[in-house]
């Protein structure tokens, strides 16, 4: 359905930005080279046959033990032609950074406050950086798949709370 | 014996001893200086316990006077760890948690998680056709919900208290007939991978036909107290104005989104379940305003309701689950009489609905718009990500853009019928 969307970026991107497309129970996807994030982005907003002009979804997922070890997923959509695709940027652990997509679509603001707060990646260029779910003093990022479920961070702490000191 | 008289000097903040930066304004003393508003920028908390605010969200404003200058929205308050929870769950488990997410239309958010799952299984066009006309029905009954709780507890913020009475009445005649449906009022987790767990129950056509008759009657009373309303219209007419163009930007769905022009309904644009049967109409708006999202949300409660009715026609005879061993549980008679079925009960309970792996990005017209599910599974019987893309959460974000300029008093509305529902945009 949205394959159009794909031939366009892989005829327009032929150094190497895109890495590798596909299409799974009628979602399309492409995955980017994280150095060409943004200008794909902006290319699929602007370009008259996608015409991307609203980002639906920005998060992250931890695919633990592969490299690099996190994706950051986003979701597109276009209102005119009604088709949406999914874009992957890779990013590893040690240079956990990715180029902000605020300029390109200002709602994806919160989104990537999101995805910083729970995984842990930064957002460069990003313009008010910081977490939206859990408190400023919380330390780690609860969604990273090394994060135990049971631990306890209570923002007050009293005895007779879990996780608090005795 | 009039006190100010006695007061010093200092308490009265005259201009001799006013200590720089600070001004005082004594109650009953007339002299004109003192009763001048202060320009200076004053920091201002609203919430999170506040009545407004609906207990989950803190915004600290900037203002001059009465006048917004910038907002600062911290949500996070109702955060429950939804997608951390749900990585530890079976894939049926996590019906109750979706319950959760927009708790004033729980089955909406029930039939947006079963579709991605479904289609991640491949069996979203095999689960029989019964089952798929009791989820728009159920569905259709929550948006209702949705629409009245948003609407009457917007009309009480702004004084109108008999609405909200007259709205949660009908909103309880629906919440009856969905707890008869399914056991619970609130939380109902009625629907199961592959179909509902349920039939309806014997006469539930004529009864929701009943309710839906008496319900029009109360929107129509509610809209006679309301539409031409002076202290109503002047608090929504022109408030917290949203432009097509940001709408798309921000990715703001639903009656939020359709008020500004933006012309998109998931149920018509892309039809999923039996949507693409029925006759309905998508309410638009033109200005964007407040009042258009109350408008909106007025008429999309009619739609529904032709929808229920058109459905009620049509609903066809038949299993409402998907007869799939891997699936669904044995009925209970098997269960307890053979052992085969109690292996499989226990296989399906104890170790989840093994689902292939795989990525699915599904998305449904939720109560607030648009309601992704994108879905990671490694194959095992728990998802790898479990991932809702809250349509309210968008919504929200851009009232730091909007709010500024206005007055304190226009939060109210416009927070009300921007419609935050914590649960959704905290998770």
């Amino acid at each position: 359905m949205a394959q159009v969307i794909l031939d366009r970026l892989v005829a327009t991107f032929t150094a190497g930005e895109i890495e590798e497309i596909g299409s799974q129970h009628g979602n399309e996807w492409a995955r980017v080279r994280r150095d060409a994030w943004t200008s794909v982005c902006a290319f699929l907003r602007d370009d008259s046959t996608t015409d991307m002009k609203m980002a639906s979804d920005l998060t992250c997922v931890d695919r633990m033990g592969r490299e690099p070890r996190f994706d950051v997923v986003l979701h597109l959509y276009s209102v005119t032609m009604k088709h949406r695709v999914r874009l992957y940027a890779g990013v590893p652990e040690d240079d956990c950074a990715v180029d902000s997509v605020v300029g390109i679509w200002p709602g994806m603001d919160w989104f990537e406050r999101e995805a910083y707060d729970l995984y842990g990646v930064r957002f460069r260029g990003h313009p008010d950086l910081r977490r939206i779910l859990m408190y400023p003093e919380f330390v780690g990022h609860p969604l990273r798949k090394d994060y135990p479920k049971e631990k306890r961070q209570p923002l007050v702490r009293r005895s007779g709370i879990p996780g608090s000191p005795e | 014996m009039k006190t100010e008289k006695t007061l010093t000097p200092l308490e009265r903040g005259g201009a001799s001893s006013q200590a720089e930066g600070s001004r005082r304004i004594v109650l009953g003393v007339q002299e004109p200086d003192d009763l001048d508003l202060p320009t200076d920028p004053l920091p201002l908390n609203m919430g999170p316990s506040h009545p407004a605010m609906h207990g989950t969200v803190r915004m600290v404003l900037d203002v001059e006077g009465e006048k917004i200058t910038s907002v600062d929205l911290q949500i996070g308050y109702l955060h429950r760890c939804f997608e951390k929870e749900a990585e530890h769950a079976t894939y049926t488990q996590i019906f109750p948690y979706t319950d959760r997410l927009n708790y004033v239309s729980p089955m909406l958010n029930n039939v947006g998680y079963a579709l991605a799952v479904e289609k991640l299984l491949d069996i979203d066009k095999k689960v029989p056709e019964r089952a798929q006309f009791i989820r728009v029905i159920v569905g259709e009954m929550s948006r209702i919900t949705d629409h009245m709780t948003c609407l009457g507890a917007g009309a009480m913020e702004l004084g109108a208290f008999t609405v909200f009475l007259y709205m949660l009445k009908a909103r309880e005649w629906l919440y009856e007939l969905l707890e008869e449906v399914s056991g619970a009022r609130l939380t109902h987790s009625y629907l199961r991978i592959g179909g509902v767990s349920a039939d309806l129950p014997e006469g539930f056509s004529a009864k929701l036909l009943d309710i839906i008759a008496r319900s029009r009657g109360v929107i129509e009373e509610c809209g006679k107290l309301l539409n031409k309303n002076r202290i109503f219209r002047d608090r929504m007419d022109g408030i917290g104005i949203i432009t097509r163009e940001e709408a798309i930007a921000w990715g703001i769905t639903g009656p939020v989104g359709r008020s500004t022009g933006f012309d998109y309904d998931v149920r018509r644009d892309h039809p999923y379940l039996v949507y693409d049967r029925f006759n309905f109409d998508v309410a638009v708006g033109s200005v964007g305003d407040n009042f258009d999202r109350y408008m909106c949300r007025i008429e999309e409660m009619h739609q529904s309701m032709r929808i229920l009715e058109q459905a009620l026609e049509q609903i066809p005879d038949g299993p409402v689950i998907i007869n799939d061993p891997r699936i669904r549980l044995p009925a209970k008679s098997e269960t307890y009489n053979s052992i085969e079925a109690m292996i499989a009960h226990f296989k399906v309970i104890m170790d989840g609905i093994h689902v292939p792996p795989g990525e699915i990005y599904s998305f449904t017209e939720g109560g607030n718009g648009e309601l992704g599910f994108y879905i990671v599974s490694d194959g095992s019987g728990r998802p790898w990500k479990c991932r809702v893309r809250p349509p309210c959460f968008a919504n929200v974000s851009i009232l730091p853009k909007i709010l500024p300029g206005l007055f304190i008093a226009d939060i109210v509305p416009t927070f009300g019928m921007i419609n935050m529902i914590g649960g959704e945009c905290d998770r």
